[in-house]
């Protein structure tokens, strides 16, 4: 059942006479449902890759196919979760899912159902409350929150959430993650999440797909994690699964591709 | 829970260890808010005033000599006193009160800065959208909005052979570059993160202009129309001097004719006000409307 496929994807950056081979050769599916989570160290070209799948960068060689069409352009059937949340600063929380709201179903739903529409997707993180308010006057991890409910109000076919709580603090992370795994179990979302935390790759993700370095990265490894849901992440730390689990992605990231800052 | 329970916790309640003495409150504070914003308005509008004072009082002793060729401020109430005091009288078709005078000269503003703004924020959006249409088109609008507003007077006269829309389209030419400029310049700030959400939203050019691109350059826009308002406001008082007619600027060139320099003195504190009102204004709603973009 294969939903989103990525097959033999390269991409490469041109720039003068110069070009960097950014990622090759990767291929990947994922199956409707699936959560994956994509960890690497900094500047393996995992954003790129997510950029790739959402479509705002171009593919030089390769394809990918998002339920049978392929992906050549930016669409809110593959919504984004920014890492720096990108709300718009003058438009309210509320205003500022209706404008995917309207723009994804504006010819589908009545003003009415619309409007229930934002506030049932605000309710899902808990920010009903603070509809009115702009992103400047609610904290960090609200705006997460909101621009997680602008995602999710698309009613994409694949959530890509680039390290969307890299910016947060170790608290609200956990918030968060318990968030966005209730969601997942509710809503059954094909999710492809970026990440540079081996925890939150092994709570959150089905199966870790964990990246070379750069240049020209791929894939190195595929790990599933086989741990049953609901996952807590408490229960979870002492369980054999997820022990081995962590200690694969630790050895593959710490060991075997080891960041060399000076790799150039 | 049961009584005995509810009196010992009000039992808790703090106990001053001396006894309080309930000081009598100074002013009501609905006065002392008054109080306050008087305080406020005072210390505003004082200094200016002051000043103002020092620099009248020079100039009437600086005037006052025997072969002064200004008159004094004194003089200038005398001979002049009832231009501010009517400023919307009507005598005639060409004696008119400078009120009227000023609003004829805005109108024009109106007309000319109207279109430079509409024009010149399209113009900037268009050009700040591509890095090669900036490379080829910035130095020339850096050479050309160092042309002097009045340089333009004569290829104008020529092209509309009537001084009516001359005078407007030396204001339009005139306030157009800061406002392209400006534009085009806030455009190119747009952060790439507003961009990607458009992308990902399909918005069209037409929603991306609305949505996106105005609130998001509105502090730049509304920088670039504020001087470009100052720019017509100067333009237009030398261009009526030239073209004529029955603004402010004419009236000034007319008194100067019949040697009425009262009146002169009295004009440039009426285009001094409407200039700062005019500025004041523009940035007024420049705060409103771009109000919350910076956050």
């Amino acid at each position: 059942m294969k939903y989103l496929s990525i097959e033999h994807l390269s991409k490469s950056f041109v720039n003068g006479s110069r070009t960097a081979h950014v990622l090759s050769d990767i291929t990947l599916t994922i199956d409707k449902g699936e959560f994956v989570s994509i960890i690497g160290h900094s500047g393996c070209g995992k954003s790129t890759l997510l950029n790739l799948v959402a479509g705002l960068t171009d593919v030089t060689r390769g394809a990918i196919t998002l339920d049978g069409r392929e992906v050549n352009a930016p669409g809110p059937d593959r919504a984004v979760v920014f890492q720096n949340h990108s709300l718009l600063p003058w438009l309210t929380v509320y205003d500022n899912i209706k404008l995917a709201v309207t723009k994804v179903f504006g010819r589908t739903k009545t003003r009415a159902e619309r409007h229930d529409w934002i506030m049932q997707n605000l309710d899902l993180v808990q920010m009903s409350h603070a509809a009115d308010k702009r992103p400047a006057e609610i904290s960090g991890g609200m705006r997460q929150r909101v621009g997680i409910a602008r995602a999710l109000a698309m009613e994409p076919k694949v959530l890509l959430l680039d390290e969307p709580f890299g910016a947060l603090d170790a608290l609200t992370r956990a918030h968060l993650q318990d968030a966005v795994m209730e969601i997942h179990a509710r809503l059954g979302n094909t999710m492809i999440m970026i990440t540079h935390d081996v925890d939150e790759a092994v709570l959150l993700a089905d199966r870790i797909v964990m990246m070379t370095n750069g240049p020209a990265a791929t894939i190195g490894e595929v790990v599933t994690v086989d741990l049953p849901r609901p996952r807590d992440r408490i229960r979870l730390a002492s369980q054999p699964d997820y022990v081995r689990a962590r200690e694969s992605v630790l050895r593959f990231l710490y060991e075997r591709h080891r960041f060399v800052e000076a790799a150039e | 829970m049961n009584v005995t329970a509810l009196k010992r916790k009000l039992d808790l309640t703090p106990k001053p260890a001396a006894p309080v003495v309930a000081l009598p409150p100074r002013s009501t504070p609905r006065r002392a808010a008054w109080r306050k914003r008087g305080q406020a308005l005072a210390a505003g509008v004082l200094p200016p005033l002051a000043v103002l004072v020092v620099l009248l009082t020079i100039w009437q002793v600086g005037a006052s000599g025997e072969g002064s060729g200004l008159p004094t401020p004194v003089q200038v109430w005398i001979d002049s006193g009832f231009l501010i005091l009517e400023p919307f009288y009507v005598y005639g078709t060409q004696d008119i009160g400078l009120g009227w005078r000023v609003l004829t000269s805005l109108e024009r503003v109106a007309y000319g800065f109207g279109l430079a703004a509409v024009v010149g924020v399209l113009t900037g959006a268009v050009i700040g959208q591509s890095a090669l249409m900036m490379r080829g088109f910035d130095p020339i609008f850096q050479i050309l909005r160092t042309v002097p507003p009045l340089a333009w007077l004569p290829i104008s006269l020529a092209a509309f052979m009537d001084s009516g829309p001359s005078a407007i389209f030396v204001i339009f030419i005139t306030a157009i570059w800061p406002v392209i400029i400006n534009t085009a310049a806030g455009v190119r700030a747009i952060p790439q993160d507003y961009r990607n959400v458009a992308a990902v939203l399909r918005l069209n050019q037409i929603e991306f202009f609305w949505k996106i691109m105005v609130p998001a350059a509105a502090p730049y826009i509304f920088s670039g129309l504020r001087i470009g308002v100052g720019l017509s406001w100067l333009a237009i008082v030398a261009a009526e001097m030239l073209t004529g007619g029955v603004g402010i600027g004419f009236f000034i060139w007319d008194a100067w004719n019949s040697s009425r320099l009262s009146d002169i003195i009295v004009a440039l504190a009426y285009i001094g006000g409407t200039g700062f009102i005019l500025d004041r204004l523009v940035g007024w709603i420049g705060r409103v409307v771009s109000r919350g973009t910076a956050a």
